[in-house]
């Protein structure tokens, strides 16, 4: 079996002196895997997956990103910063720069691409997402929908191994939910890893290789989505499935 | 324990514990907050030498070496530090101005009442329709206190009133008397009407693209022209119509701004209802801007309240003014008008703090109506 | 249905909103009229009773008076117009170095109040409130007071060098004025051209091959050396005019006077304290998101700051920015209270001396709403500008 790609190994972290937020994780993410991360608020999972690229840190423990250990390492953060993409909720796209510059900003800054070269591979992104019409408006001149799918081609710009989705569809209008899964399905499709935050039970189901469902900074259970929802083992799990797939 | 195994039969709860090394406490917000990093620690010995150095001496300026009593030759002693007896034994000047010595018991208790009404109207408690009427009886009671010719009071003229009071009287009753006019201005900038829209645009952009000192120099010579032959008017009238005209312009601004961030929708729903142009601003459209913007307004009075000061420029002497009044003239206590400075300065320090202070609370409590 | 045309006739009467309108108007600018007309007929009147003459002409007559500072040679015989130039050259002078101080300053305290060092962030939030709350002619006063008693007397002159500080002010050596001088300040204005052209260069290789020089430190080289180079071409004068110690004050040299020094104290370090919350208050208002997002995409904290922070900072910070720049000027009129020569200074002695007051005040609230005109349609630029495109 290849070395997994991410390694948590009894991280802890703590907020503060009493808020114990994630326990002893235990966790390995192979190459190529789609994991979505489920569970009730404060449940840790955005930590969990912040931790990822640094914008976390943890107090104990060890987490190691294809095969970089992260620790307050400047240059080992920044490493692992190239190789994992981000997407944001709020999508935090640049609004005052156009969305072409959005996606180019970091490759001429940080990977020292010539602007012809970046805004090519930019368009080939925004031609991906099917945004590429778009290119030279700016962030607040689009709806949410297209907002997002522009910060999914951003990360992606960087060529990243690993994808990131925290809550990726939870500020959108339920019209706009589809066109962002349906590219995020297609990139599971292109094989990339990726590990989501979500309630969206029905890209689990579609996509997901594995769920994590957690619950007070513990991984509480996780198997593959059949399993998972048809057949919850844990009784914070069925409480928590109840509740979601209730209505 | 292979990590990918289905762990809900394995699954025990892990109980919280502390975080090995503290990150709250006051220990360690001294090693975060003073040493967290090589330059941080570096700064914190920087400044911390430079204070050192530097809060000794002015301590024992001000304090240690500082001498109490009114008594001038004590301070000309040689080494003594600040000289505090100069407002041991000048206060009742500074404070209160060319106020008759014996009569000055009226503006204390008169300041004193028009203070209680301030501040309670800043409290939940005066925000009631009785309000009204009870301010217009104080101010009755606070003029004829300080005015007199009643009551057996002797009479004082407005010239000679001075000091702490004038700078409150001026502050507050410029504000009061400002406030309608601003209403009216600031709904006059959006009319529809042209006339009258550029009527208040002027009147707004003159005003408030020249100093307070050209308004009041206003005020003070141009007024007495103004006014047909034989009808004199009182410097103090003058200079609180002056600066009166220089607030409602600002505060019209800060209205105006309130008035732009009612959406749409609140007057085309007041319309829908039935309501008319001036039952929908009084009902609908002012309650709203006029909550928004109290913090702005208290922002104004603060400015206000430390614009006062100007007028020593023409020659109503209120507290800033007072102070020079006291020590210009007198040749004994003339060398130490810093000290004379220090405690007029800390008590504008503290009014206007308390108001600042005041005002964001006020903001907090407004942001509480709104958070869900 | 044929007729779908709208009616051609307004119906004039009370209940129409456009002759409500009109009426409204009229009784508004009728009101106004009357007030004016009142107004300036008491005026006339009263002038005329009191004997004052009135009119512009009074700006031709020698002025009488002698101006203690000014920029260029003034003296009694100069005309009133003359006078009311070297005021307003004052109160730019005082206004102009006061906006460049007081934005070093207050950016510096602004940016403090981030710092990770909470002596700094407490040195920072101490000093804005304890400038804003005392009022400015307080603070004006204190530093002049501070400056003419605690500076030492021509005799016991603090010196640096040939910079001398004493109670006459602050002398220095003046460079004497030669062509040489003339040379180097086109040498400076050739270098600044060249610079900004460097950085351009600069930036298009960088796009064609991502490597990026240094763009600070190369362009000021090039600023400082062509200024040198035109300086050094055309001999390279070098004479100065020393300040010496004479019997009563410091002769020679350049001169900042106490009065020019206390109000340029007073009005930079008051300024810069909104100066620092305006700038705190607009690098808070960049979303934490914006600062997250970039640092996930791999940018160092330089990057994040120029790139991402900074340009969404500067639009919230430039309009209050200009406007407390505003603020200073208009403060500068202040300067009368300690006997610096400013237009508010120079026309309270005109007003006094020939009585036309209305027309002293007249030229002063004209040269200040010049200012403020001019500030609101480079801030009304700036907007439009630089304003963030939305649907």
């Amino acid at each position: 079996m290849a070395e997994p790609i991410i390694v948590f190994d009894k991280l802890n972290k703590w907020y503060g002196n009493n808020f114990h937020v994630l326990r002893d994780i235990d966790l390995s993410v192979a190459l190529g895997e789609r994991i979505v991360i489920c569970g009730p608020s404060g449940s840790g999972k955005s930590t969990l997956i912040r931790c990822i690229n640094r914008l976390e840190e943890h107090q104990e423990g060890r987490l190691v990103v294809d095969g970089v250990e992260l620790t307050d390492d400047v240059k080992a953060v920044d490493d692992v910063r190239k190789k994992v993409g981000m997407v944001f909720q709020q999508f935090n796209l640049f609004p005052h720069l156009t969305v072409l510059e959005n996606l180019t900003l970091s490759p001429m800054w940080v990977g020292k691409m010539p602007k012809k070269e970046a805004e090519a591979k930019a368009m080939a992104q925004l031609e991906r997402v099917r945004i590429a019409e778009q290119a030279q408006k700016y962030p607040l001149q689009l709806s949410g929908g297209q907002q997002q799918r522009v910060a999914i081609a951003r990360a992606l710009c960087l060529t990243p191994k690993i994808m990131l989705f925290d809550e990726p569809t939870s500020a959108l209008d339920p019209e706009m939910i589809k066109e962002v899964l349906d590219v995020m399905v297609e990139m599971a499709d292109q094989g990339i890893t990726m590990l989501c935050v979500t309630h969206e039970m029905g890209f689990a189901k579609a996509v997901a290789n594995r769920v994590i469902f957690m619950d007070q900074g513990q991984i509480v259970e996780q198997n593959t989505p059949t399993e998972f929802f048809n057949n919850p083992q844990n009784e914070r799990s069925k409480d928590f499935l109840s509740k979601i797939l209730g209505h | 324990m292979a990590m990918n195994e289905n762990t809900a039969q394995t699954f025990q709860p892990i109980a919280a514990r502390k975080a090995p090394t503290a990150t709250e406490g006051p220990i360690a917000w001294i090693r975060i907050n003073l040493f967290g990093d090589w330059t941080t620690a570096l700064m914190t010995l920087l400044v911390g030498a430079v204070l050192l150095w530097i809060l000794p001496q002015v301590l024992s300026w001000a304090v240690f070496r500082a001498a109490w009593a009114p008594d001038y030759e004590a301070c000309r002693v040689d080494g003594v530090g600040a000289c505090w007896g100069v407002v041991a034994e000048k206060y009742r000047i500074i404070v209160l101005g060319r106020y008759p010595f014996e009569e000055q018991w009226r503006p204390v208790v008169a300041t004193s009442l028009l203070l209680f009404m301030l501040v309670g109207s800043c409290t939940r408690a005066f925000w009631k329709l009785w309000v009204l009427p009870a301010w217009a009886v104080a101010l009755v009671i606070y003029f004829t206190l300080m005015y007199g010719n009643l009551l057996g009071l002797e009479k004082v003229e407005t010239d000679r009133w001075g000091g702490l009071p004038l700078t409150i009287l001026l502050a507050s009753l410029s504000m009061m008397l400002a406030f309608p006019i601003a209403m009216v201005v600031a709904l006059g900038r959006r009319s529809n009407l042209p006339a009258i829209r550029t009527v208040c645009t002027v009147y707004v952009e003159l005003v408030r693209g020249v100093p307070l000192i050209s308004v009041l120099f206003m005020a003070s010579f141009m007024f007495p022209l103004f006014m047909p032959v034989g009808f004199s008017i009182d410097v103090l009238v003058r200079v609180i119509i002056g600066i009166t005209l220089f607030a409602a312009a600002y505060m019209a601004e800060v209205i105006r701004g309130g008035l732009q961030a009612i959406p749409k929708g609140q007057i085309e729903a007041a319309a829908t209802l039935g309501l008319s142009y001036w039952q929908t601003q009084r009902k609908i459209v002012l309650p709203q801007a006029l909550a928004m913007v109290v913090p702005s307004i208290m922002n104004n009075f603060i400015s206000l309240f430390k614009d006062t000061s100007l007028v020593t420029i023409v020659s109503l002497y209120e507290l800033t003014g007072a102070l020079s009044l006291a020590l210009n003239s007198d040749a004994n206590w003339r060398p130490f008008k810093i000290e004379g400075y220090i405690f007029i300065a800390l008590i504008y320090f503290i009014f206007c703090f308390s108001m600042s202070r005041y005002s964001i609370w006020v903001e907090k409590q407004a942001n509480k109506g709104r958070a869900r | 249905m044929s007729n779908t045309s709208s009616p051609k006739k307004t119906a004039w009467s009370w209940r129409s909103q456009a002759f409500r309108g009109i009426i409204y108007q009229l009784l508004a600018i009728g009101a106004v009229v009357l007030a004016i007309w009142f107004l300036a007929s008491n005026t006339m009147h009263n002038m005329q009773v009191r004997g004052i003459q009135s009119g512009f002409d009074f700006l031709g007559d020698p002025a009488g008076f002698d101006i203690g500072e000014s920029l260029y040679p003034f003296d009694s015989s100069s005309p009133y117009w003359n006078a009311f130039l070297v005021g307003v050259l004052n109160t730019l002078r005082v206004a102009i170095l006061g906006i460049i101080l007081t934005t070093l300053i207050g950016t510096l305290i602004g940016v403090g109040r981030f710092s990770r060092n909470a002596l700094v962030r407490g040195l920072c939030y101490g000093y804005v409130e304890l400038f804003r709350n005392v009022p400015i002619l307080l603070q004006l006063l204190m530093w002049y007071l501070l400056l003419t008693d605690a500076l030492p007397f021509v005799t016991e002159a603090l010196q640096v060098g040939h910079i001398f500080l004493a109670k006459g002010g602050l002398a220095f050596p003046k460079p004497i004025w030669e062509i040489g001088h003339l040379f180097g300040a086109l040498g400076l204005v050739a270098g600044a051209i060249l610079g900004v052209a460097y950085r351009r260069w600069g930036y298009r290789k960088f796009e064609q091959t991502g490597q990026l020089r240094s763009m600070f430190w190369v362009p000021v080289g090039i600023f400082v050396v062509a200024g040198v180079l035109g300086w050094a071409a055309a001999g390279a004068p070098a004479d100065f005019d020393f300040p010496a110690k004479g019997d009563f004050s410091i002769e020679g040299g350049g001169a900042l006077t106490p009065e020019f020094l206390a109000v340029l104290l007073g009005l930079t370090l008051y300024t810069a304290a909104f100066v620092a919350e305006v700038v705190r208050s607009g690098i808070q208002s960049v979303a934490h998101g914006q600062n997250e997002a970039a640092a996930a995409l791999g940018l160092n904290p330089g990057h994040v700051m120029r790139l991402v922070t900074l340009p969404q900072a500067l639009r919230v910070i430039i309009p209050p920015l200009t406007n407390q720049y505003l603020n200073l000027t208009k403060n500068s009129s202040l300067a009368v209270a300690i006997g610096y020569p400013d237009v508010v200074s120079i026309a309270n002695t005109s007003l006094n001396q020939t009585g036309r007051a209305v027309e002293a005040i007249a030229i002063v609230m004209l040269v200040y709403l010049t200012t403020s005109l001019a500030t609101s349609l480079f801030m009304n630029w700036y907007n439009a500008r630089s304003a963030i495109k939305e649907r």
